[in-house]
C-alpha cells in the first residue's frame, strides 16, 4: 500500500517535470534579457525564441502552435516590447513550421538549422519592423549583427534542448 | 531519416477536431497580437498596469546581479588603467594644465553670469529632483533601447519625466511600476531632443539611432554648423527637458548632420536623477498701462 502511494507520487512528479520543463526553459531563455547589463545596442540573441525553435524542431509532437501565444506573452512582458510582438511572430513561425513539416520528406541537422535560420530572420526582422511601427527602432546594421549571432547560436541551444530533454524523460 | 508523421490526420474525428481547434486558436491569437500592436502604436501607455506589474516582478532579479557586474567592470578598467599608467600620466598632466587655465576662465564667466542674472532677476531655481535611483538593467535583445530604473510610482516617478545623471542627459521615463520604471535611453529611435551647440548656440535636434549613437540635425539650413568635438546641450525649447543638460559630443560630421555619442554612458552610470517635467517660464507680462 505504502509502496503504491510512493510510486504514485513519483509518477506524478515525473509527469509534471516532463510537461513543464520545455515551457519553463523557454521562459528562462526569455529571462536572459534581465541580465544586469546595460547595453546601448541589442547584443544578445533572443534566447527565448531560440529555445522555442529548439524544442519545436526536436519534438514536433510536443506543442500545438497556440503554445507560442502564452510563451510569447511572457517574452513581451519580460522584455518590455509592445505586447503582441512575440505573441504574433512566434505563433506565425510555429504555424509555418507545421506547414514545412508536412512538405519535407527528409530532415537532418542542416535542414533543421536552415528552418531555424529562416525563422530567426523572420522573427527578428518582424520585431524590428514592429519596434519602428510603435515608436522607434535601431539601425539595419545592428539588426543584421544580432540576426547573425542568433543563427550561429542556434546549434548550441538545440544541444541544450537535447540535454534538457534527456533529463526530463529520465526515470 | 524520414520523420514520423506525428501530425497525420487519422480517421478519428476527435483528433481531427482537436488539431483543427488548435489551429483556429493560433490564428485568432495572431490576429489579437496584431491588434495589440495597433493599440501600442496609438496608445503607448496601454496595459500599463500589466506591464508595470511584470516590471516590478522582474526588477529584483536584475537588481541583485547588478552589483556583481559593476564590481567586475570597475576591476577591469582598474587593470587597464594600471597598464597604461605611464602614457596616461603624461596626457593627464597636460590636460590638467589646460583645465586649470580654463577653470579660471570659467570662474570669471560664472561670476559675470550671476551678476547679469541678478540684474535681470532671472534667478534660476532648479526644481528639486523627484527621485535618485540606480539604473539596474536594460533590454538586451529588443530593438527599443529601454533601461530599468529602481524607482517607480511609489517614489513619484511618472511617464514622461526627464532622467539625467551628473554627466548628462540619460533619457525619459516610458512607463512605471510601483517599485521600478522603464526609461527610454536618449539613443532610442523614438527620442527627439531639442538641443543647441555650446560653441555657436545653433539649435539642433538630437535623434536616437538605436545603436548607441545620436543623429544631430541642424534646424537652420545652410553652412556647416558642426565640428568634431562639439558638445550639444538641451535647449529647453518646448518644455519636457530642462535647459543646459549636456547631451552628446560630435564624433563624425556629414554635411548638415552629424553623428554624436551621448556624454552619459548608461553602462557606467551608478545613479540617475528623475526630474519633474520642465515648463518654460511664461513670457514677461506687458508693462501695466500708466494710471491716468
Amino acid at each position: 500500500m505504502n509502496g503504491a502511494i510512493q510510486r504514485d507520487t513519483s509518477e506524478r512528479r515525473f509527469v509534471a517535470r516532463a510537461r513543464s520543463v520545455p515551457a519553463l526553459s523557454t521562459i528562462a531563455g526569455s529571462a536572459t534579457m534581465l541580465l544586469p547589463i546595460i547595453a546601448v545596442s541589442p547584443l544578445l540573441p533572443p534566447f527565448g525564441l531560440l529555445m522555442l525553435l529548439g524544442w519545436r524542431l526536436l519534438r514536433p509532437e510536443l506543442w500545438a502552435a497556440w503554445v507560442a501565444l502564452p510563451l510569447g506573452l511572457a517574452d513581451d512582458l519580460i522584455g518590455g516590447q509592445p505586447i503582441g510582438t512575440s505573441m504574433a511572430l512566434w505563433t506565425v513561425t510555429l504555424l509555418a513550421i507545421d506547414l514545412v513539416d508536412n512538405r519535407l520528406v527528409w530532415r537532418d541537422y542542416w535542414t533543421d538549422w536552415l528552418v531555424a535560420a529562416v525563422a530567426i530572420l523572420f522573427c527578428l526582422g518582424g520585431s524590428w519592423i514592429f519596434a519602428r511601427f510603435t515608436g522607434g527602432g535601431g539601425t539595419v546594421l545592428s539588426l543584421a549583427y544580432q540576426t547573425g549571432i542568433a543563427i550561429f547560436c542556434f546549434p548550441a541551444v538545440a544541444r541544450l534542448c537535447v540535454v534538457l530533454d534527456r533529463w526530463r524523460l529520465a526515470r | 531519416m524520414a520523420p514520423p508523421r506525428y501530425r497525420r490526420r487519422g480517421f478519428s474525428r476527435r483528433i481531427q477536431l482537436s488539431l483543427f481547434i488548435g489551429y483556429v486558436i493560433a490564428v485568432i491569437g495572431v490576429v489579437i497580437g496584431l491588434a495589440l500592436m495597433l493599440v501600442a502604436r496609438f496608445d503607448p501607455q496601454g496595459f500599463g498596469l500589466l506591464r508595470g506589474a511584470a516590471l516590478d516582478a522582474t526588477m529584483p532579479i536584475t537588481s541583485a546581479g547588478r552589483s556583481v557586474v559593476r564590481a567586475v567592470e570597475s576591476a577591469g578598467s582598474g587593470v587597464g588603467a594600471y597598464v597604461r599608467a605611464g602614457s596616461q600620466n603624461n596626457a593627464l598632466r597636460q590636460e590638467l594644465k589646460l583645465a586649470k587655465r580654463r577653470l579660471i576662465h570659467a570662474k570669471a564667466i560664472e561670476h559675470e553670469n550671476q551678476r547679469l542674472k541678478r540684474m535681470v532677476r532671472l534667478l534660476e531655481n532648479r526644481p528639486r529632483p523627484i527621485a535618485v535611483a540606480r539604473l539596474v538593467g536594460s533590454n538586451l535583445s529588443g530593438h527599443r533601447r529601454f533601461a530599468t530604473l529602481a524607482a517607480g510610482a511609489r517614489a513619484g516617478v511618472r511617464p514622461g519625466q526627464p532622467v539625467r545623471s551628473l554627466d548628462g542627459l540619460v533619457g525619459r521615463v516610458f512607463e512605471t511600476g510601483q517599485f521600478a520604471s522603464r526609461i527610454t535611453l536618449l539613443t532610442d529611435g523614438g527620442n527627439n531632443i531639442p538641443a543647441r551647440l555650446v560653441r555657436s548656440g545653433t539649435p539642433v535636434f538630437a535623434i536616437g539611432r538605436g545603436d548607441g549613437s545620436l543623429d544631430l540635425r541642424a534646424l537652420v539650413s545652410g553652412g556647416f554648423p558642426f565640428k568634431v568635438g562639439d558638445v550639444a546641450v538641451t535647449s529647453g525649447t518646448g518644455g519636457v527637458y530642462p535647459p543646459n543638460i549636456p547631451v552628446a559630443v560630435v564624433t563624425k560630421v556629414d554635411g548638415e548632420h552629424a553623428v554624436a555619442w551621448p556624454l552619459a554612458d548608461p553602462a557606467r552610470l551608478d545613479f540617475a536623477i528623475v526630474e519633474p517635467i520642465y515648463q518654460p517660464p511664461p513670457p514677461p507680462a506687458p508693462p501695466a498701462p500708466a494710471a491716468p
